[in-house]
C-alpha cells in the first residue's frame, strides 16, 4: 500500500485551517459590534473553560484517572506567564508608556508566552503523573487536590507575585480571536489523539489497567502523558486568561475551579462535544444564577447547591456513563494486581 | 514464587518447545493461574528465572515481558468492554504505532498511512476469527463465548510467540468447547505459536495438549502425555482423594 502524495494530505488541509482561521478571524472582529462588552468576557471565558476542560477530559474521561486539582496547573501557567509580562513583557511592548501597539505584535507576543505557560504547567503535570503510577481511585484524588491547594497556598504566600493581594497590572494581550483560536485547536487536538495508538492506549488504561499491561501498553508512561497533555493546556489557558482579566488572585484557582471543571468533564460524559457544550453550560450558569441572587436577595452565593443538585442529578439520571468517565473500574479477580 | 511466608508455586521446571501445546493443569488453588502472573511480570518471582529463547523475561514489568511476545487471556475475561471490538483489537496493537503524539495530533501523512494499516490487520484478524460482522458493536455487548474468543484474537493482535491461556474453556457449553479445540489447533499452524493452556475441561485438555503438567498444592505432582497422565495415580489422587479400602 502506497501512502499518498504529500500534497494530497496536506493540501485540503492547509484549506481548511486557513478557512477556520479566517472565519474565527471574522467573528472575533465582528462580534465586538454585535454584542457588548460583558458578554464577549463570557464568551472569552467559555473558550478558556473549553481548553481546561477538554485537557482534564483527557485525564478523567479518556484515561480514567480521578484528578481534581487541575486549577492548580491553570494557577501555574497564568502566574508564571503574568509575572513575565509585569515585570519584563510590559517594557518590551512599549505598553508602559501608553503608546498603541500594534496589534498583530501583542498577538505574536502572547502566542510565543502561551507555550511558556502550557510548558511550566507541563512540568507540574509531570510532578503529580509521576505519583499517579502508584495511587489509584480515591488516593489519587486527594493527591491532586493536595498539589491544587500547595500551589495556591504558594503563591498565595509569594510576595513577588503579589500574594494575598493579587498580581495586577498585566497587558491585555488575549483577544478573541487568540481564546477562540486555542479553544479550536485543543478540541481538534483532543479529537485526533482519540484516534491515534496513544488516545486508545489511555481508553484502554481506563477499561481495564490489567489488561493494557498484559498487551504491552505501558501504563506508568502513558498516564503520565496524559497529565502532561492535560495540565499543558490548563497552562495555556491560564496565560490566556490572565492577559484578558489583567488581574489574577490565587482565589481564581482555588478548589471551587477544580470541582467545576470536574463537573464539566462528568456532564460532558466523555463526549468531546459535550463536554464543549457543557463548558459554554457550566460557565453561563453563574451569570445567570447571579441574576437570582440578586433578585432574590440571597447572602450566599448558591454556585455551590447547584453545582452539588447537578452532579447528584447526573449521577441518578446517567450513572453507568458517569462512573465510567469518573472510576478506574475496580474489578475483583486472582490477576489483579 | 511466594507471598510473604507462604509459597504459592514451588520449584516448578518446565520446558516447552518451539510450536508445542503444554497444559497446566490441577485442583483449584494448585497455582496454575500464578505461574501464569510469574510469566507474564504481574508477580515478581521470589528465585528461579524465566526464559524465552534464552532472553529473560523474569523482573521485566508486565508490559516489557508482552513486548518480549508473550500474550494471554484471563480467567475472568478482561476485554475493553466500553469499547468497540475494533478498537480492542487496535488498542492491541499500539506497537505497530510508529507516529509520535505531535504527528497524532495534526494527523500526518504517517499517522493515516500507519492507521490505515492497522486498521486494515485488525479487520483481517476479525475476519479469520468470525468477529468482522461485530467490528462496530462494544465489546461488552457480545455474547459470552464471542468474548472469550476475541480475547484470544486480542492477545494475537499483539504478534505473540508464546500465548497463555488461562480456562478459554470457562463457561461454554460442549458445542463451544469442540470450536475452541479446533480453534486452538489452528493457532499454533496459522501463527507458529507456543501455547500454555490452564484448562479443567478435561476433554479439551486431552484432546488438544502434546504434554501435561499436573499441579497440586504449588507443586508439580506428575508431567506427560496426556494418555500418561489420565492413568497416573497420584493424579487420580489429586483430584479424587485418597483411595479408601
Amino acid at each position: 500500500m502506497s501512502a499518498p502524495s504529500p500534497w494530497h494530505h496536506y493540501l485540503p488541509r492547509l484549506g481548511l485551517y486557513l478557512g477556520i482561521g479566517a472565519l474565527l478571524l471574522a467573528v472575533s472582529v465582528g462580534l465586538p459590534h454585535v454584542l457588548n462588552a460583558y458578554l464577549i468576557q463570557i464568551l472569552v471565558l467559555a473558550a478558556c473553560n473549553i481548553v481546561l476542560a477538554v485537557g482534564l477530559n483527557l485525564i478523567n474521561g479518556v484515561a480514567g484517572q480521578f484528578s481534581i486539582g487541575h486549577a492548580g496547573f491553570m494557577a501555574l501557567g497564568a502566574y508564571v506567564t503574568a509575572w513575565l509580562s509585569v515585570t519584563y513583557g510590559k517594557r518590551w511592548l512599549g505598553a508602559f508608556d501608553g503608546q498603541a501597539v500594534e496589534p498583530v505584535l501583542v498577538a505574536a507576543y502572547l502566542v510565543v508566552l502561551m507555550p511558556i505557560g502550557g510548558l511550566t504547567a507541563a512540568l507540574g503535570g509531570l510532578l503529580v503523573g509521576l505519583p499517579s503510577l502508584r495511587l489509584r481511585g480515591d488516593y489519587l484524588a486527594i493527591a491532586t487536590l493536595g498539589f491544587g491547594e500547595i500551589i495556591r497556598v504558594l503563591l498565595l504566600n509569594l510576595e513577588a507575585v503579589g500574594g494575598a493581594t493579587g498580581l495586577r497590572g498585566i497587558p491585555q494581550c488575549s483577544s478573541l480571536f487568540l481564546v477562540l483560536g486555542a479553544a479550536v485547536v485543543a478540541v481538534a487536538v483532543m479529537r485526533n489523539l482519540g484516534g491515534s495508538v496513544h488516545g486508545r492506549s489511555l481508553l484502554a488504561i481506563r477499561e481495564d489497567e490489567t489488561a493494557a499491561e498484559a498487551l504491552g501498553i505501558d501504563c506508568a508512561h502513558a498516564k503520565t502523558s496524559a497529565f502532561v497533555i492535560g495540565a499543558f493546556f490548563a497552562g495555556v489557558a491560564g496565560c490566556l486568561y490572565a492577559h484578558y482579566t489583567q488581574f489574577i488572585h490565587p482565589r481564581s484557582f482555588d478548589f471551587m475551579k477544580s470541582i467545576e471543571l470536574v463537573l464539566i468533564v462528568v456532564l460532558g460524559g466523555g463526549s468531546l462535544r459535550n463536554v464543549v457544550l457543557a463548558a459554554i453550560a457550566i460557565t453561563l450558569l453563574p451569570e445567570g444564577l447571579r441574576l437570582v441572587k440578586d433578585m432574590a436577595h440571597l447572602s450566599f452565593d448558591p454556585r455551590m447547591v447547584i453545582y452539588s443538585a447537578l452532579l447528584i442529578a447526573v449521577m441518578l439520571i446517567r450513572r453507568e456513563r458517569v462512573l465510567q468517565a469518573v472510576a478506574p473500574r475496580r474489578k475483583g479477580g486472582e490477576s489483579a494486581a | 514464587m511466594s507471598f510473604g511466608g507462604l509459597i504459592a508455586v514451588d520449584d516448578l521446571s518446565l520446558e516447552v518447545q518451539p510450536r508445542e501445546l503444554v497444559s497446566l493443569i490441577g485442583p483449584n488453588g494448585a497455582g496454575k493461574t500464578t505461574v501464569f502472573n510469574a510469566i507474564t511480570g504481574v508477580y515478581p518471582l521470589a528465585r528461579g528465572v524465566i526464559r524465552l529463547e534464552g532472553a529473560a523475561l523474569s523482573g521485566l514489568p508486565p508490559h516489557r515481558v508482552a513486548h518480549q511476545g508473550v500474550g494471554r487471556t484471563f480467567q475472568n475475561i478482561r476485554l475493553f468492554r466500553g469499547l468497540t471490538v475494533l478498537d480492542n483489537l487496535r488498542a492491541a496493537m499500539h506497537q505497530g504505532g510508529d507516529y509520535d503524539l505531535i504527528r497524532a495530533a495534526f494527523r500526518s501523512r504517517r499517522w493515516a498511512a500507519t492507521e490505515a494499516r492497522l486498521e486494515a490487520r485488525a479487520r483481517d484478524l476479525l475476519n479469520v476469527f468470525g468477529l468482522g460482522a461485530r467490528a462496530e458493536e462494544l465489546a461488552g455487548s457480545l455474547p459470552y463465548g464471542e468474548q472469550r474468543r476475541l480475547e484470544i484474537v486480542r492477545a494475537l493482535a499483539t504478534e505473540p510467540r508464546l500465548l497463555l491461556l488461562d480456562e478459554p474453556a470457562a463457561g461454554m457449553n460442549p458445542a463451544e468447547t469442540q470450536r475452541l479445540m479446533e480453534l486452538i489447533r489452528s493457532l499454533i499452524e496459522r501463527f507458529s505459536l507456543t501455547i500454555l493452556l490452564i484448562e479443567h475441561d478435561m476433554k479439551l485438555v486431552m484432546g488438544v495438549s502434546d504434554r501435561v503438567v499436573v499441579l497440586n498444592y504449588g507443586r508439580e505432582i506428575a508431567r506427560g502425555t496426556p494418555e500418561q497422565i489420565a492413568h497416573d495415580p497420584a493424579v487420580i489422587e489429586a483430584y479424587l482423594g485418597e483411595p479408601t479400602h
